[in-house]
Parts: C-alpha cells; sequence; structure tokens
C-alpha cells in the first residue's frame, strides 16, 4: 500500500530510507533546477574544482526550465522535464550527496544502481501540467548560468509539491512495463 | 492578385502562437475527458484529471499549458494569387512569431546544436510552405515541445514488410518510449513519400482533429486499428499503467518509389497545442 509523507528539503538519509515506489510526496522547502546545459557545467564545475552553484549534500534537483515569470508570480510554467537526457551525470552528482532528483520517465540502469548504491530517489511530477506546478512555488532565484537563459540554475522555494517515488533507493520501478506480445 | 501585408501577418501570428499556448484545443479537452471517464487505473483517472485542472487555470491565469512552449513550427498555404506586402511571408511570419514569444511570456527553446547556446527569441521558426491554387493565406502553427519530439522516429521500411512492418514498428517505438513523451500522446504517421517527405507528412497529419477520422474509410480503419492495439499496451496516463496512453492516431499517406516504403511517426504529447489563422 503506498504512503503519504511531508518531506522538507533538503533531505536527510532517514527521509529517503523510508520511501517506497508508488509513495506519494509532498515537498517543502529548497529545491534546485537544473537541466542539460547545467548539468554539463556543474559536471565541469566539479573537475575544474571550481565553486558548485549550490550544495550537494540533500540537495533535491529538479529538471525544469520554467517559462518566464508573469508581473506579481515567482515563476511562469514549471512543469518536469524529461529525464534520461541527464542519466549521464546522476551517479556521479548522487555520489556527493544528492538526495533526489525530480523529473518524467524513465531512467538509466547505472541511474537506478546510484540511487541503491548512494541511498537516494528519483520522483516524478505530472508532465505537461506547469501551470498547474509552478502554484507550489513560492519563490524562484537565479543562482548560476544566468547566460543559459531558461536553462539557467535557480533555487525555488516549493511549499507540498506533489511528487510520487519512481524509483527508489531499493531497486523499485513504478512505470508500467508495456505488454507486448512475445 | 489579392495583396496581404506583413505587418497583418505578423500581428495575426504573434496572438496566434500565445493563443495556441493558453487554450488547449477543444477536440483534445474532449478526449481527455472522456478518457478519463473510461480509465481503470486510478492513478491514470487522476493524472487525466490534472491535465484538465491544468488547461483550466492555464485558460484562466494566461500562464502557458507547458513550460516547453516549443519549436514554432509554421504549415502555410499560400494561394498563387496572394501577394505579400512589406517584407517577406518568412520574415512577416518570424517578427510575429518573436513578438508573441517575448510578449506573451513564452519560454525561449532554441539553441545552437552543438554549443547548446540559446538563440534569444526561439528564432528560427520551421516554415513549411506549400502554393495552392486562389488567393487566400492560412497558416498553421503547432508549438512542438521536445520531450515528445525526441520521441518521434523515421525508418525506411522495406515494400515487403507493408501494413504488418508499419504496425510493429509504430507500436513498438510508444512501447520504447513508455513514460517518457508524457502519455497520453497523440502520433502522427507519414507512410510513403520519400526519406524527407514522411516526417512532414507525419508531422501535418497532427494538425488534423481527433474528432475528425481519415475522409478515406480503409485508413481510418488503420488509424482505429492502431489505436486499439497501442492502448492494449497499458503504459497509460504519464506511464503509470491504465488504458489510456494514446488519444488518437492520424495517418497521411503519399505515394513513393517502387523500391521504398518510408515511415515516419511523429509523437504529439497530450498538450497538442495548435491553431490557425486565415487572412
Amino acid at each position: 500500500m503506498s504512503k503519504e509523507y511531508r518531506l522538507q528539503a533538503p533531505l536527510r538519509d532517514e527521509d529517503v530510507i523510508k520511501l517506497k515506489v508508488g509513495d506519494r510526496v509532498l515537498l517543502s522547502g529548497i529545491i534546485y533546477t537544473a537541466r542539460d546545459a547545467a548539468h554539463k557545467k556543474i559536471i565541469q564545475a566539479l573537475e575544474s574544482g571550481s565553486e558548485l552553484p549550490f550544495p550537494l549534500k540533500g540537495a533535491v534537483i529538479y529538471y525544469v526550465g520554467p517559462s518566464p515569470a508573469p508581473e506579481g508570480r515567482p515563476i511562469g510554467s514549471a512543469g518536469p522535464t524529461t529525464s534520461y537526457r541527464m542519466d549521464s551525470y546522476t551517479p556521479r552528482l548522487h555520489s556527493l550527496g544528492v538526495k533526489a532528483t525530480i523529473g518524467k520517465g524513465k531512467r538509466s540502469q547505472d541511474v537506478k544502481d546510484a540511487l541503491v548504491r548512494h541511498n537516494a530517489v528519483y520522483f516524478g511530477a505530472t508532465g505537461g501540467a506547469g501551470a498547474l506546478l509552478s502554484q507550489r512555488i513560492e519563490s524562484s532565484k537565479i543562482i548560476a548560468f544566468n547566460d543559459l537563459g531558461p536553462e539557467a540554475v535557480r533555487e525555488l522555494v516549493v511549499r507540498d509539491f506533489p511528487l510520487l517515488v519512481v524509483n527508489d533507493a531499493f531497486g523499485g520501478e513504478l512505470y508500467a512495463k508495456p505488454n507486448l506480445p512475445d | 492578385m489579392r495583396t496581404v501585408t506583413s505587418s497583418d501577418i505578423a500581428d495575426r501570428v504573434a496572438e496566434m502562437v500565445v493563443r495556441a499556448n493558453r487554450f488547449l484545443p477543444p477536440d483534445v479537452l474532449t478526449a481527455i475527458n472522456r478518457a478519463k471517464g473510461n480509465e481503470s487505473s486510478p492513478s491514470g483517472k487522476e493524472i487525466l484529471g490534472q491535465l484538465e485542472e491544468n488547461a483550466a487555470l492555464a485558460r484562466e491565469s494566461g500562464l502557458p499549458l507547458c513550460q516547453d512552449t516549443g519549436m514554432a513550427v509554421f504549415f502555410v498555404e499560400l494561394g498563387e494569387q496572394c501577394r505579400v506586402e512589406g517584407a517577406s511571408l518568412r520574415e512577416a511570419i518570424t517578427q510575429g512569431m518573436v513578438r508573441g514569444y517575448q510578449d506573451g511570456l513564452l519560454r525561449k527553446s532554441m539553441c545552437h546544436p552543438l554549443t547548446r547556446k540559446n538563440t534569444g527569441d526561439n528564432t528560427p521558426a520551421v516554415i513549411h510552405v506549400d502554393l495552392v491554387e486562389g488567393d487566400g493565406l492560412k497558416i498553421f502553427f503547432m508549438a512542438k515541445g521536445g520531450g515528445s519530439e525526441n520521441m518521434s522516429r523515421v525508418t525506411m521500411l522495406s515494400p515487403a514488410q507493408g501494413w504488418k512492418g508499419i504496425k510493429e514498428f509504430v507500436i513498438n517505438r510508444v512501447a520504447e518510449a513508455g513514460p517518457n513523451p508524457c502519455p497520453p500522446t497523440m502520433l502522427g504517421i507519414g507512410i510513403g513519400g520519400s526519406f524527407e517527405l514522411a516526417p512532414r507528412l507525419a508531422k501535418q497529419a497532427l494538425l488534423r482533429p481527433l474528432d475528425q477520422p481519415h475522409p478515406d474509410p480503409e485508413i481510418a480503419r488503420m488509424e482505429q486499428e492502431l489505436l486499439d492495439e497501442i492502448n492494449t499496451l497499458g503504459i497509460g496516463p504519464m506511464g503509470l499503467g491504465g488504458d489510456t496512453t494514446c488519444l488518437g492516431v492520424r495517418i497521411s499517406m503519399a505515394p513513393c518509389h517502387i523500391a521504398s516504403l518510408p515511415l515516419a511517426v511523429n509523437v504529439q504529447c497530450h498538450s497538442a497545442r495548435h491553431e490557425e489563422v486565415e487572412l
């Protein structure tokens, strides 16, 4: 039976270890946005030993490139982008303390193994519901790579951001396996 | 000869790109609502409900339906007796698109393919122009998201593979894409033509409303057959399992070389945003 949790980001090991595939999480606190180009730059920063845009320990990374904010709102539409494009970067980030990523779609076996090895989770948010999800974002601030435009790294404060545990720290997988004829 | 000014074109395009990103077409809304009624999976039902809620919120708030406001794809039918005055047709469409994306607070999603530097104004638009009879000017716009576009494929089948081979390729594509393109999806399928024409047919087929079956009853039957088989895959809304993997299959066919059977599958997410204007 799936459970519901309210969690506070950054996440601790004890938050992650209790999560199982199919559980619902309402996440509040500080999370960071990063997608394709930002991931590449974060890995470059790790390699050159330069400063990282945010502390990786306990971090939750949201794969999103929001639309511009209307006046009086912190952000525009802000739903998840497809996660597999970040797969080649993700295991390293988990090994350095990142506790969760938020996106949509399948992850590679390497990512799933990294979740088990480093006690981390992959959350799914509803794709194509960016207007709705933006209502759970209270503030947004660009903290790095401003030149990347929609791909810049943002610090978001979220309240009760609705998530599903798609891959847990025990090797579980939520996505349905297609019924293909043999 | 009828004359249309480029500034009129730009104004109408600017308005159209914003409208398309805020209002989900009625045929898509109806299909989502009907699917919600028929969906046996509770999580599937819930997701479809969220999509309806999202559409209502976008309509009321002016926020785009999805943060990925897309590549700007245009299909233009330009009458041979219609002349564009002022800037060129392409410039007019581009100017309107750029203004709409800027003023309508839509995301600029285009970049250099290798340096990945954002072009900053969502240019270039993808513009397909067909010369047609008469003096009309019709412009179709599609905001095409990257996630579903990435799940699209083109292949050159062997003529011997025929309909069976086409079905197998399409069904395997949907199965492999799984949750990635934001199901429930729609599929545009281009059969025949050439290596470059099949994907164009596939994309253009996505403009046909879901409640409008193909005028050729045989092709309409094929669309239904594919749709029914895809919906037994059990992928469901967002890949969480269920009966609603695909909301509609639309086929467009053209004759091809005797040696070939080109096939293109253009995957479209549930946020199937498109509009048209006539000038």
